[in-house]
């Protein structure tokens, strides 16, 4: 409390008391540490505050009122250090100073929240001058981080029912092709049924016996026919609206299922009332609503929809608008009619009669079927117009301003969801650097331990520990999970192949040079694994006898051009060759076959290892036994590898 | 002559919009019809829970760490999490940014509900001190018990098949698709029953504490790599 100063002033005062009490007093708490007020020094990011101690025990509930700060001190300069922005922190320093807090306009608000956060401090004390000014841009930036989320939530597609399917369906036509169609069918039909309507009453030419009808009366059946389908399409349509809702209550108390109601229900109502004579003039007057149909095109378009927002946030300018109006009206009115009525033959009968040249007036229409007729009245009349161009013109910038607010914030939304894609790729991009410094660095790591076995003084140098500690503590941990799990990390491109080539193993391939070639970066793939610490080296090299999950593949991509340099055997430290270890496929061709799933038979690994590349045993089937020779297939051929799709 | 002028249709028409309108908007008075498709209540913030560790003297005292080191915990505790108390969500994601490839989550969760000793839902500097006072700084004893801890999902004492299966599932999860040898479904699988067939000595289906750590002593293996994160502060 910022009155923690005044307690030994109400303590002292209390003395006042001790004449007339009726008890004897408690004891007064003992104060033990008699620490002097000292000095504090905040170092925030170099910049040092100062501040003395009881300022910050003023609020002890807070980082800096509590021993938490304790975490924060540096014994060997005798400072508190904080690692935060030293301009966030003077408001900050500040609140314990004057008891305020203040929100600065130019401070971004998550950071500034973020800080208070850190320093314990809750917002709801930042004072009444900036407290607006704070909720406002909060709010702002809930909506904004709202958003973002609700398109996350478009692009996770959980297991969803079929009621949770169709509600998305409805509200977002892009999900499905379903819904694009039902989307452009019932808008269709809201467009031909409001055109039925117009059409309905336009004079259709005569029959010779009777006058002009118009086409509603002529060719009543197929009017009604177009009628009972368009309601038809639409109670369905909101019959299954219903039906996936969410929250059947709510749905029914929106604006939209209001409208869906207005339009459909005067059909009905007509169906039922048809034959009552007496009612059959209200029955015409349901015809109007019709017209609500035109409204259901608000869920087509968005730009209807942010008219119908305008509107409704400016209910009140345009309350102000219709308020104000009225007055004038009514003062005009009446000042004109009483100017007029010594006039004869004036049109000006009555007050109410006015009114209609008053509104005429004010809003610089001027149709001239009234007109005032004498001097007073003329006078008057001019008085009107001019007052009338100032009433109206007040309120129409704030609707205007409003709507161009709301406008551009969903230009700014629109822009944000396609730039979101962009931003996505990138940072995924930049994620997968991350991991491909691990691979990158795993290579290196074991060139320096093969290094290492062969013990030369020179090599030992040229190894630069180029990565920093956090990093290979980073790639240690992950060099633990793979031990753990006894599988190793490799990238897309190593995988997809590894995976290519266990599934053409399974397949018995017409030409050995095939297997074979893909065999190679495979097989360099496994010797990679060999170097192990200690130095001896395995004969027989890990098979991989899983199968791949890809066995009932629908297709099999392999790839064309030549494997670049395969030259990769083991007595060759040639470093370069182990880096450049990716097969450089450029093109292909394409031709499709069927292809049987035969079983799977096991795999022999290859015994010999150390001349050069060691080779799968290209599966033949078991008529061809001849063909099991080893096939060194190093840079050379430019293999064709074809890209075979099962259908 | 009035009733004359009444009865036209017009008039009829607009008697009858202003009563439909009225009615809307004395429904909408009553509450029962909403205007507002989304509704910007001012709704109290969740009141985040803001936590203040115990001073530095007492966890001195409670765990091994010197002053210097809890400093150093505390600093990057609260850092990603500067209301005092990681939820677990944020466990999720801070331990998911460690392993690019697969996905951490599940095994983020086992991790959470470990170190939340009081099982209240967010873990706090003490707990995550202790845990790590218990994992760098404890006997083996210790670390094997937060071990088995780890495992037996349920803390009823038994490390069941399906707890270890789950556990081995999210441990493999962390890998990835893209590894070498390609990953197949029964892997864990497997590798839970090897993990059996070592540990579970009387052959009952479950592992108890006791068999875990008699099994893990006579491990060479394990006993050493039990020290391998000594120097991590």
């Amino acid at each position: 409390m910022a009155t923690a100063a005044w307690l030994p002033f109400a303590r002292a005062a209390a003395i006042g008391w001790m004449p007339v009490a009726n008890c004897p007093m408690p004891v007064s708490p003992m104060d033990n540490s008699k620490r002097q007020d000292e000095l504090i020094i905040l170092n925030v990011s170099g910049r040092r505050f100062q501040t003395w101690r009881t300022t910050l025990d003023r609020y002890p509930d807070t980082l800096l009122g509590s021993s938490e700060k304790d975490f924060f001190y540096n014994e060997d300069i005798k400072e508190y250090f904080f690692d935060r922005d030293p301009d966030a922190f003077r408001s900050i320093l500040n609140f314990y100073r004057t008891g305020k807090l203040h929100y600065p306009r130019q401070q971004c608000i998550s950071a500034y929240d973020e800080e208070l956060i850190f320093f314990g401090i809750i917002p709801e004390i930042i004072g009444d001058c900036c407290y607006e000014e704070y909720k406002d841009r909060k709010r702002e930036n809930i909506e904004r981080l709202q958003d973002d989320q609700e398109e996350n939530k478009d692009m996770k597609l959980p297991h969803m029912n079929f009621r949770e399917t169709m509600w998305r369906a409805f509200e977002n036509p892009h999900t499905s092709t379903m819904a694009l169609v039902f989307y452009y069918v019932t808008g269709f039909f809201i467009a031909i049924s409001v055109i039925t309507n117009v059409v309905e009453t336009v004079p259709c030419g005569s029959t010779a016996n009777q006058k002009d009808m118009p086409c509603g009366e002529r060719y009543t059946v197929a009017f009604f026919c177009m009628d009972t389908a368009c309601v038809m399409i639409f109670t369905v349509e909101y019959l299954m609206r219903l039906f996936a809702a969410p929250s059947r209550y709510l749905f029914m108390r929106s604006v939209m299922s209001i409208i869906d109601v207005v339009a459909i229900l005067p059909y009905y109502i007509g169906l039922v009332m048809s034959n009552n004579e007496d009612v059959s003039g209200a029955f015409v007057t349901l015809r109007v609503f019709r017209v609500f149909r035109i409204f259901k095109f608000s869920r087509h378009s968005q730009g209807l929809r942010i008219l119908g927002y305008t509107l409704k946030s400016c209910a009140s300018e345009l309350g102000f608008l219709l308020f104000s109006l009225t007055m004038a009206i009514i003062i005009f009115a009446t000042v004109m009619f009483y100017a007029e009525k010594g006039s004869s033959s004036t049109k000006f009968t009555s007050i109410p009669a006015s009114f209609w040249y008053t509104i005429v007036t004010m809003t610089t229409l001027g149709y001239g079927d009234m007109v005032p007729k004498t001097i007073a009245g003329k006078i008057f009349g001019s008085i009107c117009s001019l007052s009338g161009v100032l009433v109206i013109a007040l309120p129409v910038p704030v609707i205007v301003s409003n709507f161009s607010r709301i406008y551009h914030q969903n230009q700014r939304a629109d822009k944000r969801r396609a730039q979101k894609k962009a931003r996505l790729a990138r940072i995924r991009i930049s994620k997968s650097g991350s991991t491909n410094t691990f691979l990158h660095n795993k290579r290196n790591g074991l060139l320096n331990e093969m290094l290492e076995l062969t013990d030369t003084e020179e090599d030992e140098q040229k190894r630069t520990k180029s990565t920093s500690l956090l990093q290979s503590q980073h790639h240690h941990l992950l060099h633990c999970l793979e031990k753990t799990t006894a599988h190793e990390f490799v990238d897309e491109q190593m995988y997809e192949q590894n995976c290519l080539e266990t599934v053409l193993q399974t397949y018995p391939s017409p030409s050995p040079s095939i297997s074979s070639s893909v065999g190679t970066c495979c097989g360099r793939r496994v010797k990679k694994n060999t170097p192990l610490p200690n130095a001896s080296l395995p004969s027989t090299y890990p098979v991989p006898s899983n199968q791949c999950p890809l066995q009932e593949l629908s297709a099999i991509h392999i790839q064309c051009g030549d494997p670049s340099s395969h030259t990769a055997s083991r007595s060759n430290l040639n470093l370069k060759t182990n880096e450049s270890g990716r097969i450089n496929c450029k093109g292909g061709r394409i031709t499709t076959a069927i292809i049987s799933l035969p079983s799977p038979p096991a795999l022999t690994p290859d015994a010999d290892g150390l001349r050069g590349p060691p080779q799968r045993r290209p599966l033949q089937p078991p008529g061809h036994p001849a063909a099991l020779s080893i096939q060194t297939t190093t840079s050379s051929a430019g293999t064709n590898i074809v890209k075979v799709s099962a259908l | 002559m009035l009733s004359a002028i009444w009865e036209t249709e017009g008039l009829q028409t607009v008697g009858i919009v202003v009563l439909v309108f009225a009615s809307i908007k004395l429904l909408h008075l009553l509450g029962l019809i909403s205007f507002s498709e989304d509704s910007v209540e001012d709704e109290l913030e969740l009141s985040t829970v803001r936590h203040r560790p115990e001073g530095l003297e007492q966890l001195e005292a409670q765990t091994s760490f010197s002053r210097k080191e809890l400093q150093i915990l505390y600093r990057g505790f609260k850092n990603e999490c500067p209301s005092g108390v990681v939820n677990e969500e944020t466990f999720k994601d801070i331990y998911a940014q460690f392993f690019p490839q697969g996905d951490a989550s599940t095994y983020a969760h086992f991790l959470f509900n470990a170190f939340d000793t009081d099982h209240n839902g967010s873990v706090s500097f003490e707990d995550f001190v202790m845990g790590l006072s218990i994992l760098l700084r404890g006997t083996i004893q210790e670390k094997l018990n937060w071990a088995f801890n780890l495992y037996d999902i349920n803390k009823d004492g038994y490390i069941t098949k399906e707890e270890m299966l789950d556990i081995m599932k999210a441990i493999y999860d962390m890998m990835g698709k893209c590894t070498y040898p390609v990953l197949r479904e029964e892997t864990p699988r497997q590798h839970v029953e090897v993990f059996f067939q070592k540990m579970d000595k009387n052959k009952d289906g479950v592992v108890t504490i006791d068999e875990f750590i008699d099994c893990c002593q006579n491990d060479e293996n394990i006993m050493r790599s039990m020290h391998l994160f000594e120097n991590v502060l």
